[in-house]
């Protein structure tokens, strides 16, 4: 049962901000952090430089979008590759039928998200009728089903795969524009994130995390609050799947669908502290740089390497900082503040005039006995 | 026609039996400890390299190997749950251990690949790759002895819980572990030699399907798919349901391969979408409502 360590993750980054001047403080914060990241291929214009750059952005994204889904409802998702895969594959489906050549392609980056949008449906009518461990079962079954079309279906044309439309920029500033596109895709996750996170529906996917029946005998209706949140989710992933793929300039099956993939999410969600925005984004900001520089080592070829010490991080994050960097990096310093005496977050955190929603919906149940799930 | 097709059920029936010994394993580990081992996938290849290795290298034949390896693979099974699974708490172990078990798949994996490359092999003994006649179909010896062995080892393992004291904690963990505890029984030390006996079994069914496919480090992925959509079909912690599960789904595959090669896999995911639809909790679902 949910007791209070529970709700202070709910709640845990969204601490009451101590007035205006922590909220000045949090803008230029900001702000300085946009020139950076907008200045970064400007400063690093070397190509090898700004690629880091593009691919640490697409999963910036990416794990935001599942952060969306699954960091708020608590459903861990194993499928964010469907999406991302089909993204790709229908973007060059599209372009192919309807012979969208060159820069043009990019025309096509919000259709990917309506497939995307449009394959979560189905997905998510039949996988979020069962929750927890059968629901991470069902996702890990659609990606292989996805895949195994990806194999055979005509027109992905098998093991080869799929060509990107050729895009004629010179390769020197190639991948620039691309850092752009990712950026502006990533900022607008982030803040669709954000928004969520302080609306009404945010309470209502934290609500199911925190007691799904409850929150249905509360009045949330569940089914469609969850969909909504997985359809979003999903489109996002398309979109971004798209732009790889643009970048990249082609996809197979075991590229577009790469069960890496989807554990490297989760992993970077879990890194950073799992159903935080930030945390999300510092995740996959540390762990995909680290993967890719991994596989250029040429002393390290094979790719094999990469997989080992993924699974192992992800091992000792779980293991033994299971609520991510950024929850308990902020415990040690309340700890260090506190100089050792008892540190007080529980109560601060749930004092906090932000906590309502998703505390009610825990506080009601907390006194009755609990542990029949 | 109903030639080939009666071929391919006997070939169902056949492989089927080693599948439910795989399935058998993963099943009963979701009974005891309330964890889906995605590793299982990857330890049926880990099973397969070692009677390969001891083959190729030391020309130990399969089955004689099987004393070696089925051992070699509780020890890891113990080891896997003592370093890991052992050490998860709280509301969200369940997801956490699918997580961590998928952690554990792609470390193994990552040292397969090392170890023995990406190319494909396959287990060619001698005694095992010839075909016998009987009853008018051709069938591989390999097909048969390995039927034989895994009915010999589900029967054994339905030996150990239904009539040990040992089986009989299990089964009472399986119902109740508050409950259990409070009887007295050490459910650390059930579930770790559960989940020691749970990866065992992949050792014999992971030297019949090295014998009988050809595999590499990234086999693993279709291994897990089918056992879990069996484990769901048969109703996840039932072993019979498990037993007939696979039998049904590997004789069906056989048979829609006459027709669909390539889409024959999917039968699998078909199969689990349309039972997570109609009936979540699976046909023999006895723990249906714990485990949601």
């Amino acid at each position: 049962m949910s007791t209070s360590t529970d709700m202070v993750s709910v709640s845990t980054d969204e601490a009451p901000g101590a007035g205006r001047r922590s909220s000045v403080l949090k803008a230029a914060g900001l702000l300085v952090l946009a020139i950076i990241v907008i200045a970064f291929p400007k400063v690093y214009s070397n190509p090898s430089v700004t690629n880091y750059g593009v691919f640490a952005l697409i999963y910036v994204t990416v794990a935001s979008a599942w952060n969306i889904f699954s960091g708020n409802t608590g459903y861990i998702s194993l499928g964010m590759a469907v999406f991302y895969g089909s993204g790709a594959y229908a973007l060059g489906a599209a372009a192919s039928a309807w012979h969208f050549t060159g820069t043009s392609a990019f025309a096509l980056l919000p259709f990917a998200a309506v497939v995307g949008a449009i394959i979560a449906v189905p997905f998510g009518l039949i996988a979020l009728r069962v929750r927890r461990h059968t629901f991470i079962v069902i996702t890990i079954a659609v990606f292989f089903i996805f895949q195994l079309m990806a194999f055979n279906l005509s027109f992905t044309h098998g093991t080869i795969g799929m060509n990107a439309p050729f895009i004629s920029w010179p390769s020197s500033g190639y991948n620039t524009p691309f850092y752009y596109i990712a950026l502006a895709i990533a900022a607008g996750t982030i803040a669709i994130a954000w928004l969520i996170r302080r609306s009404r529906f945010g309470l209502q996917l934290r609500a199911i995390r925190d007691d799904e029946d409850r929150a249905r005998g509360l009045g949330v209706r569940t089914m469609r609050v969850k969909l909504s949140a997985f359809v979003i989710s999903g489109a996002i992933a398309a979109m971004i799947g798209s732009v790889w793929f643009l970048y990249i300039g082609q996809v197979q099956p075991n590229t577009g669908f790469d069960p890496l993939f989807d554990l490297t999410i989760v992993l970077m969600a879990f890194l950073g502290g799992y159903g935080s925005i930030a945390g999300t984004v510092l995740g996959a900001l540390i762990v995909e740089p680290a993967t890719l520089w991994l596989n250029t080592q040429p002393q390290f070829s094979g790719g094999y390497l990469s997989e080992i010490l993924l699974g192992g991080v992800f091992l000792i994050v779980v293991l033994f900082m299971p609520r991510g960097i950024i929850p308990t990096g902020g415990e040690w310093i309340t700890r260090l503040r506190s100089r050792g005496r008892p540190a007080v977050i529980p109560a601060t955190t749930i004092g906090g005039p932000k906590a309502t929603g998703s505390v009610s919906a825990t506080s009601i149940g907390s006194g009755s006995p609990g542990g029949a799930r | 026609m109903a030639r080939e097709i009666s071929q391919a059920i006997v070939d169902g029936i056949l492989i089927g039996g080693v599948y439910a010994l795989m399935a058998a394993g993963l099943t009963l580990i979701f009974g005891v400890l309330d964890i889906i081992n995605i590793a299982q996938g990857v330890l049926v290849i880990l099973g397969a390299y070692l009677s390969y290795s001891l083959f190729t290298k030391a020309h130990i034949d399969v089955f004689v190997g099987l004393l070696i390896t089925v051992p070699a693979m509780f020890i890891i099974g113990v080891v896997i749950h003592w370093a890991f699974i052992r050490r998860l708490r709280g509301t969200e172990r369940t997801s956490m251990t699918l997580l961590v078990t998928y952690a554990v798949a792609l470390i193994i994996e990552g040292i397969l690949y090392k170890v023995y490359g990406a190319n494909f092999v396959q287990i060619n003994a001698p005694s095992t790759n010839q075909t016998v006649h009987v009853f008018g179909f051709y069938i591989e010896y390999i097909y048969i002895y390995g039927f034989i062995m895994a009915v010999a080892l589900v029967v054994a393992l339905y030996a150990l819980l239904y009539r040990t004291r040992f089986g009989r904690s299990v089964r009472a963990t399986m119902q109740d572990e508050t409950a259990a505890r409070l009887v007295g029984i050490d459910v650390n030390r059930v579930a770790a030699l559960t989940f020691g006996i749970g990866v065992a079994v992949t050792a014999a069914g992971g030297m019949v399907y090295g014998a009988t496919n050809s595999f590499n480090a990234n086999s693993g992925y279709d291994l897990i798919s089918r056992l879990l959509a069996i484990i769901i079909l048969g109703g996840m912690g039932s072993l019979g349901g498990a037993l007939g599960a696979a039998v049904f789904m590997i004789t069906l595959e056989s048979v829609v391969t006459i027709w669909y090669p390539t889409w024959a896999v999917a039968v699998f995911y078909a199969a689990l979408v349309l039972v997570l639809v109609f009936r979540p909790n699976g046909f023999f679902g006895q723990k249906a409502v714990r485990a949601q």
